[in-house]
């Protein structure tokens, strides 16, 4: 088997991968760096983030009021450390991708322009306009473009990790053309893969969501930290969960049930002041409340039969009706766009249909604050990783700041790593490769007389996770879900796929994915199980407060031959001791 | 998503179905492409992505296409229905039905296999254009961002919308004739930082956008422009470039002396 080798790899092209790819450039142009794709890097996820990025940059903020946000948004799960470091560098990435062209939007004396979001004491957060990930995604694609150091592997499907002698040395990847699996050598290997919402069935996340590095690590035995933790964003598209940006009410969009009443007023988040108020929205605020809360909320009004019922389930109204079609089209036109496209109304006149969607989650594989993970030559970076600083729930808009930062943290590490690491081992690379190689040809190509279909597993999963791990769970969902989880992972086994040619077959990647989905929600289900309380993200009915004493925690999920075997690892705790989450007051 | 679409059916009951007609070709197989017909349910809200992920996942697990954000930002299911360049998760099967709907991979691009392309070739231009900021002034970032006034933006902004979509080239009669020709969306996109208040590379693009004689050979057509599904206005930004050149040309052939 012939091997490619460099001296750093980064898995996923997306924000993350390729700002830690230009940040190896920028450290040593010497050094060579394979990024390894499954999709053309500007496919990548990133491309959807709407509403911005967040970084103290105007003098009426402080550091010290970004991490209190991002801390208290987080329950008080965040490293403290993390969001320090992370707070910190925030403000010189996002000029440095000012710097490699990325559009921002401005105000009329030509500075960067900054705007509200949930969960923020002052507005921080940078746009451009309401595509804020897809320029920031195409900068950091185009910039890569002169790198000469960066071999660019598009449409390559890593499946696992090459673990020789206690050490990552490299990766085995489907060249998606040929369907030969290769070996691709690297001292350092930098999984920046993105999340997995795809794990559940009604998402804001691309197809490509499939946990994939946090499946290759897991595998590996490194532990996926909190993976209980998962986002809902208050504003889908009914149907096809398509995103409406939480910055269509960081511009004043208020949320009303079928009252035309604003229930956010009812759950501890403020009172409402009118639209047309000149202090409308006020932050940490009613409609700029933290999503979590924003979501349970809507649960709450749907009990009480105050939502609206259609073909795709309940909702509510987003209504944006007053800001005016100038200013809609100024700020949110990707909104307006979207609206017309997939819903057939024009939110300048209609109100939108909304409900909560599962959005990002916030554990993923477990780093510290240099995105280093537990497997020497192993880092992380993005939604794939956990830090932490996003905890029990994420602060909108930090996500897109947090690629940029750890991505260059997590690469930065990775040569580090590299420079003292001894050689790879090419020989026994390449026969852990050839493994790989032969594992899927016999798993995947020699027909078994199976009879499960991967959509129809892929469906049975996807539900299984929202009825055990939604908004709201209990230990008898949670039971359940990992008994079916355990049941589906079984069957798998059975799968039976028509297409055995080598020729770009996506049926292969996707039951490769399905496989990385069954240990993604394996991992977050009995996580979820394990942590008896009430925090941020994870409610549970039947432990409806926080409980500080025994899980001030972060969970770690490692792998078993049975089930996951769940540990804790303490909080860093820095300058803020835990406290009340108070949204609404003055 | 496709699976609620699929229960809200079967609760709401509607036997409609529609024809799709695909192009299959298996480069291990098949020493010509085919179409294969699908039968596929009809839904008011469904878009022709939608009914080939049926096909993929109910009918045919080997029909082999590309698609991931399915909400029209990251440019990968463009593909041709009926004939014109369309993505196909924002082509709604309402605006075809009840005709057969037939779905063929992008016009111009070597097929890999059935609906999917190569594209390398685009990518190779990118670079080629140096789609890149180049900085007129190195400015270190610690000394903070460059200004930028909201018309400085908006100069270029319209340029910046490109999705690398693919649907440009396969419009551009130029492009089917002549693969060398730079192309609709690279052009785009070198004009949208020949544009950039920040950059100062203007002239070393142009010696690449215009190394090839494809671009006089681009007449304003304009159904890049037509099929661009951001809006971008590709026929635009060549014409400018054009405009720029000819500017050029006569500057230094007219008045020598002037300053370039």
């Amino acid at each position: 088997m012939e091997i490619q080798n460099h001296d750093i790899l980064i898995v996923g092209g997306g924000g993350a991968g390729l700002r830690a790819a230009i940040a190896i450039g920028e450290e040593n142009p010497n050094l060579s760096v394979g990024v390894i794709s499954k999709v053309y890097p500007m496919r990548s996820h990133t491309v959807s983030a709407e509403g911005g990025a967040a970084a103290v940059i105007k003098p009426n903020d402080s550091l010290d009021d970004h991490m209190y946000d991002t801390i208290s948004g987080s329950d008080w799960l965040a490293d403290q450390d993390a969001v320090e470091a992370f707070v910190h560098e925030a403000p010189t990435e996002l000029v440095q991708l000012e710097h490699w062209g990325c559009p921002w939007s401005r105000e009329p004396d030509g500075s960067v322009a900054v705007r509200p979001f949930g969960g923020m004491k002052i507005e921080r957060t940078w746009f451009a306009a309401d595509k804020t990930g897809f320029h920031m995604l195409h900068a950091l694609f185009q910039t890569a473009l002169k790198y000469n150091n960066i071999t660019r592997y598009d449409e390559w499907f890593a499946t696992r990790l090459l673990v020789h002698d206690g050490r990552c040395q490299g990766v085995a990847a489907l060249e998606l053309r040929s369907g030969q699996v290769r070996a691709i050598a690297g001292k350092g290997t930098v999984l920046c893969t993105g999340g997995a919402g795809r794990i559940f069935p009604f998402t804001t996340n691309a197809a490509v969501k499939t946990g994939d590095g946090m499946a290759l690590a897991y595998r590996a035995g490194v532990p996926l930290k909190d993976m209980e933790f998962v986002q809902y964003h208050p504003t889908g598209l009914p149907g096809t969960g398509i995103l409406i940006t939480e910055a269509s009410r960081g511009e004043g969009g208020i949320l009303i049930n079928n009252q035309g009443y604003r229930y956010l007023q009812d759950y501890d988040l403020g009172e409402p002041l009118d639209v047309n108020e000149p202090n409308h929205p006020r932050k940490r605020t009613m409609e700029l409340g933290p999503r979590d809360r924003l979501s349970q909320a809507f649960v709450q009004e749907r009990k009480n039969g105050r939502t609206i019922q259609g073909p795709y389930g309940d909702y509510v109204y987003l209504d944006v009706r007053h800001m005016g079609e100038k200013k809609i089209d100024k700020k949110i036109p990707f909104v307006r766009e979207l609206c017309r496209n997939y819903v057939g109304i024009d939110p300048v006149h209609e109100l939108i249909p909304v409900r909560p969607v599962v959005h990002y989650v916030m554990g993923g594989v477990h780093t510290n604050i240099e995105g280093e993970t537990p497997l020497p030559g192993l880092f992380a970076a993005g939604e794939c990783a956990c830090v932490s600083i996003n905890g029990a729930n994420r602060l909108g808009s930090n996500s897109l700041t947090e690629l940029l930062v750890f991505g260059a943290r997590a690469a930065r590490a990775a040569v580090r790593f590299g420079a003292q690491a001894g050689d790879i081992v090419i020989d026994q690379i390449i026969a852990l490769a050839e493994q790989e190689q032969r594992r899927i040809r016999e798993r995947f190509f020699q027909p078994k007389g199976g009879t499960e279909t991967i959509a129809g597993l892929r469906v049975e999963l996807t539900h299984t996770m929202e009825r055990a791990a939604g908004i709201y769970r209990s230990e008898e969902s949670l039971r359940a879900g990992c008994d079916e989880i355990r049941e589906l992972k079984h069957r798998f086994n059975q799968i039976e796929l028509a297409d055995h040619s080598l020729t770009f077959n996506t049926e292969l990647t996707a039951a490769l994915e399905l496989e990385y989905m069954l240990d993604v929600s394996e991992a977050l289900a009995h996580s979820a199980l394990a942590r008896t309380e009430s925090r941020g993200s994870h409610q549970r009915t039947d432990y409806p407060d926080r409980d500080d004493q025994r899980f001030l925690k972060h969970s770690l999920a490692y792998r078993s031959d049975g089930d996951p075997r769940i540990e804790y690892v303490d909080v860093a705790i820095t300058r803020w001791p835990p406290g009340e989450r108070v949204y609404g007051s003055k | 998503m496709a699976v609620n679409k699929t229960e809200a059916n079967e609760t709401g009951g509607s036997e409609a179905t529609v024809i799709l007609e695909v192009f299959r070709y298996h480069p291990e197989q098949d020493d010509a492409p085919t179409f294969q017909r699908y039968d596929v349910p009809y839904r008011e809200d469904w878009v022709v992505l939608d009914a080939l992920n049926h096909v993929k996942d109910q009918i045919d697990g080997t029909l082999t296409y590309r698609w991931s954000c399915r909400m029209g930002v990251c440019g990968s299911c463009g593909m041709m229905v009926n004939g014109e360049p369309k993505l196909t998760c924002a082509a709604f099967l309402r605006d075809y039905y009840p005709d057969a709907i037939r779905i063929e991979p992008l016009n111009y691009f070597p097929v890999i296999r059935d609906l999917v392309i190569n594209m390398d070739d685009f990518l190779h231009k990118l670079s080629e254009v140096k789609a890149w900021l180049v900085p007129k002034e190195e400015k270190p970032v610690s000394d903070g961002e460059h200004l930028q006034t909201p018309a400085e933006l908006a100069h270029y902004k319209q340029f910046s919308m490109c999705i690398n979509c693919m649907l440009c080239y396969s419009a551009c009669p130029v492009y089917g004739q002549h693969t060398e020709f730079v192309g609709p969306a690279a052009i785009a996109l070198a004009q949208r930082y020949n544009l950039d208040s920040r950059d100062g590379a203007a002239d070393t693009r142009a010696d690449v956008i215009f190394s090839d004689e494809g671009i006089w050979d681009c007449t304003f057509v304009g159904d890049c422009t037509r099929v661009c599904p951001k809006n971008v206005d590709p026929a635009g930004a060549i014409q400018q470039a054009k405009v720029a050149a000819t500017k050029d040309w006569f500057r230094s052939v007219l008045v020598p002396w002037g300053s370039k």
